[in-house]
């Protein structure tokens, strides 16, 4: 069978998630990339090394992409066929996916942390906060269109050779059309969150953008990544990108402090995956120590800063 | 300008929710409230058709029931609401929704249509990326500082690393993440004429949209919680724990 997966390229690179979906996609047959950005031959390798064997390369230039990859996306799956086609979660992702189900008038399954194509498609997905598991059938004839959860599996490189590359044209999308002006990208500092090995994470609870600062700190001396919940985000404490949860990004890093954080499911969803979670709240009834490993019931403004003292004096 | 702002009742999230154990449904009471996700929206329409005299015209799917999020809405401001309330739309998938939505909308006519980027008790993120491409619109998604000038509509959208601003010409779509606005709280004088504004209720068939369905649940199973570990109260010494637990772990 011919899986399908879309691509976009983050800073001059396949995305992370597009790289996971090839895991995926490859153990069930040929795989066909739909690659949307300028792309280069370091892309076509890292995609080849990591399974795809065929390449559509869609360059919208300052256009928006959802409309134009849609509608070619839904062109190419016409004239090639194709059993399904995976999405990850990035926005684009899934500004495409749900452009393409509409044009193509085939349901999406969303969610999924596993796909299975022994008879038919069949799709785990996690509703509720990830606290209930759902198995789709889809019985609308293909493709099937399915948007994974980031992480949901491994990306890993098994040395395939180059794929073959075909440029797509930009197709005239009319009155659906946008553009993007102004690119920016937020600097952060640390390690990249989502490959960290170390996440502290603050909340609500730190009481101000100061407050955020011992956050910071901590990150800093165990070389982790800082993150934050979308309290913290909605306040303006941090930007977006260190928004961990539902709408924001998955972390799975060996450790995993929240500090302030109350452990809305919208929330936990983002991190349950971390090996070892440590949670500080001075609220005992937090649901985020229902699932910590380690829970502090005390004041951040005490705690934290004594962890600190004591990180300092080892280094 | 005329401004449709999507909206959904949803079960009152602070209690636990409940699946019929026949079509694994969510199940709805009687009395469901405006998902909190909703509210920027309508804050957005709101200031929009402020700026421009426009209206703000509500559309929502699902089991009307008592309406009390509806008028929780119309509180806020909006002019007036279309419910599509129908037995056979129950269950519906993203795909349905976004077809039963955008008729209607299409229907009423639009400028601009505001949704969240996904709701409180379901989420797929999706049905407005759908909508836009059944209206044949620009979806200007993850969308924060919205500016329309001159038939324009420009925003920041959220990236994974930071934010682009795009810009597209009406009528397009805009789907708002949280926290893009502070939601205006009604005041009691909204919270009055809300009981009287119109609200409209139609059918799919009114609107000749047949529900298809692709996929049908299989199993719902509960996915197993993490265990959890120990908890103990700070009384000075606690820190001396969480160092203890990254030595394990081998961070540090
Ligand atoms: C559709 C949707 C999507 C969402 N997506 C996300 C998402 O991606 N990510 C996300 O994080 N949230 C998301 N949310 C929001 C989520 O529901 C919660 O509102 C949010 O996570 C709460 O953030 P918080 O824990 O910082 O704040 P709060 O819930 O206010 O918790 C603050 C915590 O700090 C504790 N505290 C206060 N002072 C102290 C102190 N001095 N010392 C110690 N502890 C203290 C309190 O006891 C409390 O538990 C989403 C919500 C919806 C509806």
């Amino acid at each position: 069978m011919t899986a399908w997966v879309f691509a976009e390229e983050i800073e001059g690179s396949p995305s992370e998630g597009s790289l996971e979906l090839l895991s995926k996609a490859r153990s069930h047959g040929d795989v066909t990339v739909f690659y949307v950005g300028d792309g280069s031959d370091a892309s076509w390798t890292t995609l080849g090394n990591h399974g795809a064997t065929k390449v559509y390369h869609l360059d919208p230039g300052d256009s928006l992409p959802s409309a134009p990859a849609a509608a070619s996306l839904a062109d190419l799956l016409e004239s090639d066929g194709g059993e399904v086609v995976l999405f990850g979660a990035g926005n684009t992702d899934r500004d495409v996916a749900g452009r393409l189900a509409a044009r193509l008038g085939k349901p999406l399954v969303a969610g999924a942390i596993d796909i299975d194509a022994t008879d038919g498609i069949s799709v785990t997905s996690e509703i509720l906060g990830g606290t209930k598991a759902v198995a789709t059938a889809i019985t609308a004839a293909s493709p099937a269109l399915v948007a994974t959860r980031p992480k949901a599996f491994a990306a890993e490189a098994v040395g395939g050779s180059a794929p073959e590359v075909v440029s797509v044209p930009v197709p005239d999308v009319g009155r659906s059309g946008a553009v993007i002006v102004e690119r920016h990208v937020e600097a952060s500092v640390g390690p990249d969150l989502e490959a960290a090995a170390v996440v502290v994470s603050g909340g609500r609870g730190l009481g101000s953008a100061e407050g955020f600062e011992m956050v910071d700190e901590l990150a800093r001396l165990l070389e982790g990544a800082v993150g934050g919940t979308r309290a913290v985000v909605d306040a303006g404490w941090v930007p977006y990108s260190y928004q961990v949860g539902q709408t924001g990004k998955t972390v799975k890093p060996n450790v995993y402090i929240a500090c302030a954080i109350s452990g809305a499911m919208q929330h936990v969803v983002g991190m349950k995956g971390s090996s070892t979670i440590i949670a500080i709240n001075k609220d005992p009834d937090a649901p985020i120590f229902a699932i910590a490993d380690l829970g502090i019931v005390g004041d951040v403004h005490t705690v934290v800063p004594q962890l600190i003292g004591a990180l300092k004096e080892r280094a | 300008m005329n401004i449709a702002v999507c909206v959904k009742q949803i079960p009152d999230p602070a209690a636990l929710y409940e699946l019929d154990s026949e079509n694994h449904w969510v199940i709805r009471p009687n009395d469901q409230v405006l998902d909190d996700t909703d509210r920027f929206g309508i804050e957005i329409g709101l200031q929009l058709a402020e700026e421009s005299e426009g209206t703000v015209t509500l559309f929502s799917m699902g089991p009307s029931g008592s309406l009390q999020g509806i008028r929780q809405a119309l509180a806020m401001g909006a002019d007036k609401a279309v419910l599509i309330d129908d037995e056979i739309l129950k269950g519906s998938d993203a795909l349905t929704t976004a077809q039963i939505l955008s008729a209607a909308i299409a229907k009423e006519g639009f400028d601009l249509v505001v949704a969240g980027m996904e709701s409180t008790d379901g989420y797929t993120g999706t049905v407005p990326q759908m909508m836009s491409e059944i209206l044949d619109v620009p979806c200007l998604s993850f969308a924060r500082n919205v500016e329309v000038e001159d038939g324009n509509v420009t925003i920041e959208r959220q990236t994974a690393s930071g934010y682009e601003v795009v810009s597209a010409k009406l009528p397009a779509l805009l789907a708002v993440t949280a926290g893009v606005v502070e939601p205006r709280y009604p005041t009691f004088k909204g919270i009055m004429q809300a009981k009287s504004k119109p609200v409209d209720t139609l059918t799919a068939s009114d609107l000749g949209v047949e529900p298809h369905i692709g996929q049908t649940i299989s199993s719902v199973t509960d996915v197993e919680a993490r265990a959890s570990g120990t908890v103990i109260e700070d009384e000075g010494e606690a820190y001396l724990k969480i160092v203890e637990t990254l030595e394990q772990a081998k961070v540090i």
